[in-house]
């Protein structure tokens, strides 16, 4: 049994010998790939094949070779190649990117439900030209990812442009959000789920922190924060990509539409209703007197009940020990 | 039923005194079921940063199973004070009983209470006897009179929070602030004073360790009577209420489940207590 297995190995061995004496073909270098993709290459049927190297050269990919991305032409030794070419992996190298794109609802919308519309890699970063998301001029900078995201998403994009979040990208202000401050830029979700509406709470009090600290002594903050979402988070009473500061007309927190704001989930609130603060701090006299002096009052309250029936159960306690330990000994 | 009369002044067998009616033991199942229930179903709320909060809520239900208990055990303690304070009104003023505002039997507090409380004071530090307490002693009235307010300022917060919309028709919006601090505020008064003060005053002190059961079985001896309430007792054998008073001891099946419902009590209200000092500390 032994004898047969060693010799089929051998002669294995030995068939595989002139191959492994060879070098491997050598794999085409960029120059062999532009000597065929020019600026203006087009294929017999008229369509662009061409490549603007001096782009490619200046993108973040430019001192990678083609075959780097295109791995299956790194075996090819003969040109030209199928017009078909494998898919470029780019979760080769980014492959904690590629796990979180896996999780999102752009690759359940391609990868799953088969969405033509659903973006991947190069949808939103471009192919040739991919410059890093610090570069300015890059698709996913800062200030440019709106634009990015807007070519599919172009209705929400017209209702963010209106917002104080994108007045404050126009005009440059880097920490101002922008799409995926609060989306992430690869592991978006479904933003109805009441998973996403509760956790969005944090991405808000990232800038808003002391907002969100208010918030969370409320009822609504609350209830939020033990994961339940019957009631309102931020998005409900701020609205979502359309946030104004309330002193313009057209916030949905400003004075004259608070009413019907509040009025979504708290049917019949009138004007008396609305006089409450959904971001209270019983620290701040200006805010509200009352709250402050209940405050005040219940911290005065508290510790001298607790002090003094403390200090009152402490003496009972010590003085029954001591008349139990006086009768035990006379008896 | 005749109460057994007891002829000699030194009775044979122990002499049982009623101390509470069935209506006040009730009352006080009442308050005891319906205060833990809110408390348990309040606290994940008050305490949402805690990491048992959630586990706490999940329990009742989550959010609604929760806010359904909460509001159904509100009710019913408000409906039981408000019973009780009819009640008193009603023997008061209908049935003509007097001694319920004033006098050796009144919740109200007398001038004996504070003379009591010096003279108690006085007591623990060694510098007298102890005061002859009547039939209720001033830290028992300071537990009825903090039912009583609580109740009253918990209530009124609470269908303030529970009807904001109707509470909008004569309140200004930010009570609604103000009535959610109070609850939590007043909330965390009461939880601590319930399980750690009535706990120990009523309970846990010794004398009475591990607990008093007379809330539940409403009768206690003669002698425990002379010892814990020495003012009323003399009374009671001066007017000589205390053979009218007097009744069987309770049957081992009612002390059973007096020692069980106690127990309960006292060990769930122990458990919230420890959540609550978890969440304190971290």
């Amino acid at each position: 049994m032994w004898i047969r297995i060693g010799a089929l190995v051998a002669i294995l061995w030995v068939a595989a010998l002139p191959a492994a004496g060879q070098s491997p073909p050598k794999p085409p270098a960029n120059d062999d790939c532009l000597a065929c993709h020019d600026a203006t290459a087009t294929r017999p049927n008229g369509q662009s094949m061409a490549l603007d190297a001096k782009r490619f050269e200046a993108s973040t990919h430019g001192p990678l070779a083609c075959v780097d991305c295109h791995a299956d032409l790194a075996k090819l030794t003969e040109f030209p190649h199928a017009d078909k070419l494998a898919k470029v992996e780019c979760g080769s190298c980014h492959d904690d990117i590629r796990s979180k794109y896996r999780d999102s609802i752009h690759a359940y919308g391609k990868e799953v439900v088969g969405l033509s519309v659903a973006p991947a890699c190069a949808d939103c970063h471009g192919k040739h030209d991919i410059k890093p998301h610090t570069d300015v001029t890059s698709r996913v900078y800062h200030t440019r990812i709106a634009e990015t995201c807007g070519s599919c998403h172009n209705g929400i994009k017209a209702h963010f442009d209106t917002s104080i979040h994108a007045a404050a990208l126009r005009k440059g202000d880097a920490k101002a959000p922008s799409c995926a401050d609060c989306h992430t830029a690869h592991a978006i979700q479904r933003a109805d789920t009441d998973k996403w509406r509760l956790d969005v709470t944090a991405e808000c009090g990232s800038c808003h922190a002391q907002v969100v600290d208010s918030f969370r002594r409320t009822f609504h903050g609350k209830v939020t924060e033990l994961g339940f979402s019957r009631v309102a988070a931020c998005a409900d009473c701020h609205g979502a990509h359309d946030i104004l500061p309330a002193s313009n007309p057209a916030s949905t927190i400003s004075k004259a539409r608070l009413v019907s704001t509040c009025g979504k989930c708290h049917r019949g609130a009138n004007e008396q209703f609305v006089k409450y603060d959904p971001h209270p701090d019983p620290q701040d006299y200006s805010r509200s007197a009352v709250l402050w002096w209940a405050n005040r009052f219940y911290w005065l309250l508290i510790p001298g009940c607790f002090g003094f029936f403390g200090l009152h159960s402490a003496l009972w306690f010590w003085r029954a020990a001591r008349e139990r330990r006086r009768k035990g000994g006379a008896a | 039923m005749m109460p057994v009369v007891v002829e000699m002044p030194r009775p044979a067998r122990p002499l049982q005194i009623v101390r509470f009616d069935s209506k006040t033991r009730l009352l006080h199942v009442v308050v005891m079921v319906t205060f833990l229930g809110l408390a348990a179903t309040g606290m994940p709320l008050l305490f949402s940063e805690a990491p048992w909060a959630r586990v706490l809520a999940m329990l009742f239900g989550g959010f609604h199973g929760a806010g359904l208990v909460h509001r159904v055990f509100g009710a019913a303690l408000l409906a039981g004070v408000v019973f009780h304070v009819a009640d008193v009104f009603w023997r008061a003023f209908v049935r003509g009983e007097r001694g319920l505002f004033w006098g050796p039997d009144s919740m109200v507090p007398q001038p004996k209470d504070f003379a009591d409380f010096y003279g108690q004071m006085k007591w623990f530090v060694g510098l007298g006897p102890q005061p002859k307490f009547e039939r209720f002693a001033y830290w028992e009235k300071f537990d009825y009179w903090a039912v009583m307010w609580g109740t009253a300022i918990m209530g009124a917060a609470g269908l303030i929070l529970w009807f904001p919309v109707l509470a909008s028709r004569i309140l200004p919006g930010w009570m609604f602030n103000v009535a959610l601090f109070v609850h939590g505020a007043e909330a965390a008064l009461a939880i601590g004073f319930i399980f750690v003060v009535h706990f120990f005053n009523g309970h846990l002190r010794p004398g009475k360790f591990p607990m008093d059961l007379v809330i539940f079985t409403g009768s206690l001896t003669a002698e425990e009577l002379r010892h814990e309430r020495a003012g009323e007792f003399e009374r009671l054998r001066r007017t000589g209420a205390i053979e009218t008073l007097s009744v069987p001891a309770p049957g081992p099946a009612l002390v059973r489940r007096a020692r069980i419902a106690g127990a309960a009590g006292l060990m769930l209200g122990l458990a919230l207590v420890a959540l609550i000092l978890y969440a304190v500390a971290h």
